[in-house]
């Protein structure tokens, strides 16, 4: 028997008198793409939050790898293996794209402040390699030609991009990415998807994707989680989601 | 020779030299000035880990500095052995010891306060500073509202320049390298975003007690150095308008820029002896208003600050190569 990698149960946030996010359960198994898509408002970045430990879920457990990580800090939690993308897109603005990089990359190193004043070996040892995996990252987005350039002045498109090779610096076993196509045209949607596929296997990597396009990922998705006002509505593979009566009236019904 | 430390062994050479112009070239007013300047460098420069690298607005820090002037004091006056017989080995243990203090009190003001943000951190700290300043007046041991007098001086004004630039390299060049290392990044995380920075496995809150510890620390040194520059301090010396004044310093020279707090600190120490020789000419005090008036055009100007958050390497090979 196998362990899924991520389990939800009954994870409830409760703003004020809103529920945002309505006692939802769902898991994600090792090495799977899941998508959880549902229309406007539907609490989609609010499970994010919660699972990031942004917000602490009002009920229910989180299970990653069998551990339960309500209650700890974001931090803790991106160093058991999660990480995230921001729908609003929340780069350091002012810092280099190679900065950016390098900042997730943190956790690993060891060298400490005495190192670093002295410039140890041990320091530009530790310097040197979290350069080089920063730059073979970008390379998977092509951006490693913009390593100097400075964050906000890359096209909207490129710091979705360092978004994801951002969070994929902190070595993850499970990321989660927000929408990344956001304001993406057709084509390079397409390619991002296709990058986003090969990472998942280049790295071993479970993804949960948060998207609008319902097209786009029923495409790329094993499975696919659907909520509306903070409920789960159906759930299970492409071909049942696109034929399901609820979601077509929840979601589609929405949109047409 | 370690590269790491043979720029700052080159600068301190530099220095040393220029001290011993100095040291015969001009009069003790001036003289007096110079340390000064140096001293509000260093002050500068460990404001603007907090608040220019940090983003953590203090308005707090003449507390520390405080802090590190009375320790220090207090230690050169009560146990006469750390001036006189230990020479410089006791005058650098003083200042070791106001320092660290000064880093306990970082520490302490670091942990409750930091889950407070902008203007919130800023009344905090500004709290702080007041009841150290409180404090001091009302304890005996340190001479209450008189203060300590009678600091011991350092040997000569040669020693006053190379001991007060030797602390001013270290703050410089340790704010430096840690600011190009992973620690420092860090520190820049939280300034640029720090729901991003924890989401990416940064943990913000002990960065920044860290950047309080450190900054205090240069803080407590800079007192330290202030204390037996002056030979008297009291909690007049340190109110909250010193505080202002470092943080005038970071934000003119420009927030997370070393060499910008540098330029501000020189700016702010001098313009007012400047403008004490115009007060000669035209007979009334008209000092505060150039002042202010020139921070305000300054500011107009250059809101970013005089060097953004760029150094001097930087900007002069921005003008190279225009000019080229
Ligand atoms: N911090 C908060 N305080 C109060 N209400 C909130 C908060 N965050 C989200 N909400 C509310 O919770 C609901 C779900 O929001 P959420 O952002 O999770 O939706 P979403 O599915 O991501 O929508 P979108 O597709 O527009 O991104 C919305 O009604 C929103 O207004
Ligand atoms: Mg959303």
């Amino acid at each position: 028997m196998s362990v899924n990698l991520l389990e939800v149960k009954n994870m409830t946030m409760q703003f004020g008198g809103l529920k945002a996010v309505d006692s939802l359960s769902f898991s994600i198994p090792q090495g799977q793409l899941s998508g959880l898509i549902g229309p406007n408002g539907a609490g989609k970045t609010t499970v994010f939050n919660m699972l990031t430990g942004v917000y602490r879920p009002t009920q229910g457990e989180i299970l990653l790898s069998g551990k339960n990580i309500v209650g700890m800090k974001p931090y803790e939690i991106n160093h058991l293996g999660m990480a995230r993308t921001f729908q609003n897109i929340r780069l350091f603005k002012n810092l280099s794209v190679l900065q950016n990089v390098l900042i997730a990359t943190h956790q690993h190193i060891s060298y400490g402040l005495f190192d670093t004043v002295f410039l140890s070996k041990k320091f530009q040892n530790q310097e040197t390699e979290m350069h080089a995996k920063a730059l073979s990252l970008l390379k998977i987005f092509h951006l490693e030609n913009k390593a100097h350039e400075k964050a906000s002045s890359l096209p909207y498109g490129e710091q979705r991009k360092l978004e994801i090779v951002r969070a994929m610096a902190t070595d993850p076993i499970l990321i989660l990415l927000d929408e990344p196509a956001a304001g993406m045209n057709h084509a390079e949607t397409h390619e991002l998807m296709k990058t986003i596929a090969r990472i998942r296997h280049d790295f071993n990597l479970s993804i949960l994707l948060i998207e609008h396009d319902m097209k786009l990922v029923m495409g790329i998705c094993e499975n696919i989680t659907v909520i509306d006002h903070g409920v789960k509505i159906d759930e299970g593979t492409p071909q049942k989601i696109q034929t399901s009566e609820k979601v077509i009236q929840a979601y589609l019904g929405v949109e047409a | 020779m370690h590269k790491s430390v043979k720029t700052p062994l080159i600068a301190f050479a530099a220095l040393l030299l220029f001290g011993g112009l100095l040291n015969f070239g001009v009069n003790a007013y001036i003289q007096l000035i110079v340390l000064f300047v140096i001293i509000n460098s260093i002050l500068a420069m460990s404001l603007n880990l907090v608040n220019g690298y940090t983003g953590q607005f203090s308005l707090g820090h003449a507390g520390f500095m405080a802090i590190g002037a009375y320790t220090s004091a207090y230690a050169s006056t009560q146990f006469s052995f750390f001036s006189e017989s230990f020479g410089f080995i006791g005058i650098f243990v003083t200042t070791i010891t106001g320092g660290l203090l000064a880093s306990a009190a970082g520490f302490l003001v670091g942990l409750p306060s930091l889950r407070l943000k902008g203007d919130y951190l800023a009344i905090v700290t500004l709290g702080f500073g007041e009841i150290i300043r409180v404090t001091l007046l009302n304890m005996e041991a340190v001479g209450g509202p008189r203060g300590i007098s009678g600091i011991p001086s350092f040997p000569n004004f040669f020693f006053s320049f190379s001991y007060s630039c030797f602390w001013a390299l270290i703050c410089f060049f340790f704010i430096w390298r840690l600011i190009r290392s992973s620690h420092g990044r860090g520190f820049l995380s939280v300034r640029e975003d720090e729901i991003a920075a924890e989401a990416m496995g940064i943990n913000t809150t002990k960065t920044k007690v860290q950047a309080f510890v450190l900054s205090s620390f240069f803080a407590g040194v800079a007192g330290a150095l202030f204390a037996h520059v002056t030979n008297f301090i009291s909690p007049s010396s340190f109110t909250f308008l010193m505080s202002v004044n470092a943080v005038i310093m970071v934000v003119l020279g420009g927030m997370g820029s070393l060499s910008g707090s540098i330029a501000a600190a020189f700016f702010i120490t001098l313009m007012p002896e400047a403008l004490r020789s115009l007060q000669e000419i035209t007979g009334v005090d008209l000092r505060m208003v150039i002042y202010s008036l020139l921070l305000i055009l300054i500011m107009i100007l250059r809101p970013q600050g005089l060097f953004g958050d760029k150094e001097l390497p930087d900007i002069w090979r921005k003008y190279v190569r225009k000019s080229a």
